[in-house]
């Protein structure tokens, strides 16, 4: 349905906007209706550019994004209206989603204008009402308010709301989970999960492993824009292969197990988790492996249905065996 | 904070006095206030606010009082502005209210037309300003990029030039000008500084995650700049237009003192120029100089103080209820 062929973001920086930085590069996965995706990665690892850049809040420098066969970037206009009908996104920071100085509910009533308009008050009041039922909101206690008079969870629910309006099949949700406490989570994540039965496509952007292990079909892992490892949650939860997911993995607190016996599992060296200096070391060399000087590294298909990537010695050993190369990134360098 | 508890104060004694009357009805103790004294209907939300407001409520008395003065004041002249009488050097008076000149034109009239010439020079020269700056402020802080650029050029281009320099020339150049070719210029060259300020608050606002929200609702750029972000700043605009509008009166009594404004109308700085020229000042007929000097300083301050309030009254924050 949604299909994320190749993209990559370079941002210009630099006082004369002579320097590049590259957000996100050659990231290519699809989204299938019925499918959770998670998006997972540190702070800065071009997680929320992804989904910025489906929701066409940012443009796309290569590569291409493409839905139901139609390149996005080139709808305008009434189709770009009714892309918005199907892809809907909800941010990050409900506090920067409202506009301060208006009531939390005109983005419903943005919505009704350019979605509805002639549909009439009592039809769009239940309309209204089921909506603010599935994220378990009262619509006394939310509507008529000012952002700053409702809380961050209650501020996010109702972004979901606004989704929910509209018939949609794709939905971006970025990080709408960590701002909610634990009895709400459960509710959104549920949620979550009815709405992908109705045969919704859900790209879940988060930082937190267990919530994408919870929910997930499939499991992206990017760093400092690159995909590091992907395929089916089960393969990469159950057999993390690159350095870096597994020292992701073990730093997730586990609530019946000590951190050595998960370290152990995950063959991560025992002195990682003791010795801070250690952690740091092998933190900096998986970044080396994906510094832009290693730009040749590849993505290998070590088993169906999921990809890591290896330097360009380690993929030669692994392309003896008889898993074959899936995708190779550009050899040509950019700056930097 | 003191704002805030004045609200609050005016909101718990409208409370308070509900409770007595009903306490003093039924005699049990009603302490918690009743809600439909919270409950306030949207559309006259920013009406009960504003109504409350006394800075608002001085300023606007201010502007309101000179606005009428300029209506009707023309109206009520005995004498035209340019009419010779028979009284010279004469101070305020029941047949000259406010004197005459030493050459006998009788002061209240060149007032009130003044006072007209004021409002229509600071309109004209106040919506062009603003129009142009918005224009310019918005496209380039929202397109960013080339079109950015290029807005931007145009803006510092203008910005250097010395706009009373060149509005002295042109003034000059053009003889007489009438108050809408006044105003027109002084709008034409007031606007930069508006217009970069209006960029740089685009800017910030554009990248606020509720544009990407209208945007995700389908709304096109012309309804997010007007209805998203000019409403962020709807008291910045009033107060850039009240400036750009008291500028544009202050710019043209400037260049009418120096004696290149209009010629067969009255103003304001012409009064001032007249006076100055025939030794109003040394002669101590106050009455001549003094009221267009009061009528600048009180449109301008009034327009001012009114700001203050409504910023007050638009942003939710400043009222804390």
């Amino acid at each position: 349905m949604l299909k994320i062929d190749r993209v990559t973001k370079v941002y210009k920086v630099g006082t004369f906007g002579g320097d590049e930085m590259t957000a996100v590069r050659d990231v290519s996965f699809d989204v299938n209706p019925g499918e959770v995706i998670s998006l997972i990665g540190e702070s800065g690892s071009g997680k929320t550019t992804v989904g910025r850049m489906i929701l066409r809040l940012a443009s796309v420098s290569g590569g291409s994004i493409t839905y139901n066969g139609v390149d996005i970037s080139t709808l305008k206009g009434r189709k770009l209206k009714s892309y918005y009908a199907d892809v809907q996104g909800v941010f990050q920071d409900p506090f920067s989603s409202y506009n301060p100085i208006f009531k939390a509910d005109r983005v419903f009533k943005m919505i009704k204008d350019a979605y509805f308009p002639g549909m009439s008050k009592a039809e769009w009041r239940s309309k209204l009402g089921a909506s603010l039922e599935a994220v378990t909101l009262d619509p006394v206690q939310v509507l008529n308010k000012f952002p700053h008079q409702l809380s961050g969870g209650q501020l996010q629910r109702l972004l979901i709301a606004r989704a929910l309006l509209l018939d949609i099949r794709i939905l971006i949700a970025d990080e709408i989970i960590s701002m909610l406490d634990a009895s709400t989570r459960i509710d959104v994540l549920n949620l979550l999960g009815e709405l992908k039965s109705r045969g919704l496509g859900i790209i879940f952007i988060t930082h937190d492993l267990s919530l994408g292990n919870y929910i997930s079909e499939k499991t992206v892992i990017l760093r400092r824009g690159l995909i590091v490892e992907m395929g089916a949650t089960e393969k990469v939860f159950g057999n993390p292969t690159h350095p870096y997911t597994k020292m992701l993995l073990a730093s997730v607190p586990q609530l019946h197990r000590k951190w050595d016996e998960v370290a152990k599992e995950l063959e991560v060296s025992d002195d990682l988790l003791i010795d801070p200096d250690a952690a740091k070391r092998v933190y900096e060399s998986v970044g080396e492996i994906l510094a832009p000087d290693a730009l040749d590294s590849v993505l290998v298909e070590t088993e169906s249905d999921h990809v890591v990537r290896y330097s360009p010695e380690e993929a030669k050993e692994k392309m003896k065996s008889p898993a074959k190369e899936k995708k190779k990134s550009p050899p040509a360098r950019k700056r930097g | 904070m003191t704002r805030s508890d004045q609200k609050h104060d005016g909101l718990a004694t409208g409370a308070s006095t509900a409770a007595v009357a009903s306490g003093a009805a039924g005699g049990a103790a009603v302490d918690v206030p009743s809600p439909k004294v919270r409950t306030i209907n949207r559309r006259f939300e920013f009406l009960y606010f504003a109504i409350r407001n006394n800075k608002l409520i001085l300023g606007l008395s201010i502007v309101i009082i000179c606005f009428l003065i300029a209506i009707i004041g023309p109206l009520l002249a005995k004498y035209s502005p340019f009419q010779y009488t028979t009284s010279y050097w004469s101070p305020p008076s029941s047949r000259h209210w406010f004197g005459t000149t030493q050459d006998g034109r009788d002061v209240y009239a060149q007032f009130a037309a003044g006072m007209r010439s004021a409002f229509l020079i600071g309109t004209i020269g106040g919506v062009i300003a603003s129009v142009v700056a918005m224009l310019v402020g918005f496209t380039a802080g929202y397109r960013a990029g080339i079109v950015d650029e290029i807005l931007s050029m145009v803006t510092n281009i203008f910005l250097v030039i010395p706009a009373f320099a060149v509005l002295l020339v042109i003034a000059g150049f053009l003889h007489n000008v009438s108050i809408p070719v006044e105003g027109l210029l002084v709008g034409l060259l007031s606007w930069p500084w508006a217009a970069r300020a209006l960029r740089a608050q685009t800017f910030s606002l554009v990248a606020r995650d509720f544009i990407g929200m209208a945007r995700l609702s389908a709304q096109n750029s012309w309804r997010i700049i007007f209805r998203e972000i000019a409403p962020n700043m709807s008291s910045y605009l009033f107060m850039m237009f009240i400036l750009l509008f008291g500028g544009a009166i202050l710019i043209s009594a400037t260049i009418d003192f120096i004696g290149l404004g209009p010629q067969f109308t009255f103003t304001l700085g012409k009064m001032m120029n007249e006076a100055q020229t025939n030794s109003g000042l040394l002669l101590g007929m106050w009455w001549w100089f003094i009221p267009p000097g009061i009528a600048i300083t009180a449109i301008v301050g009034g327009l001012y103080i009114m700001n203050v309030g409504l910023d007050e009254v638009f942003n939710p924050r400043l009222r804390e209820m």
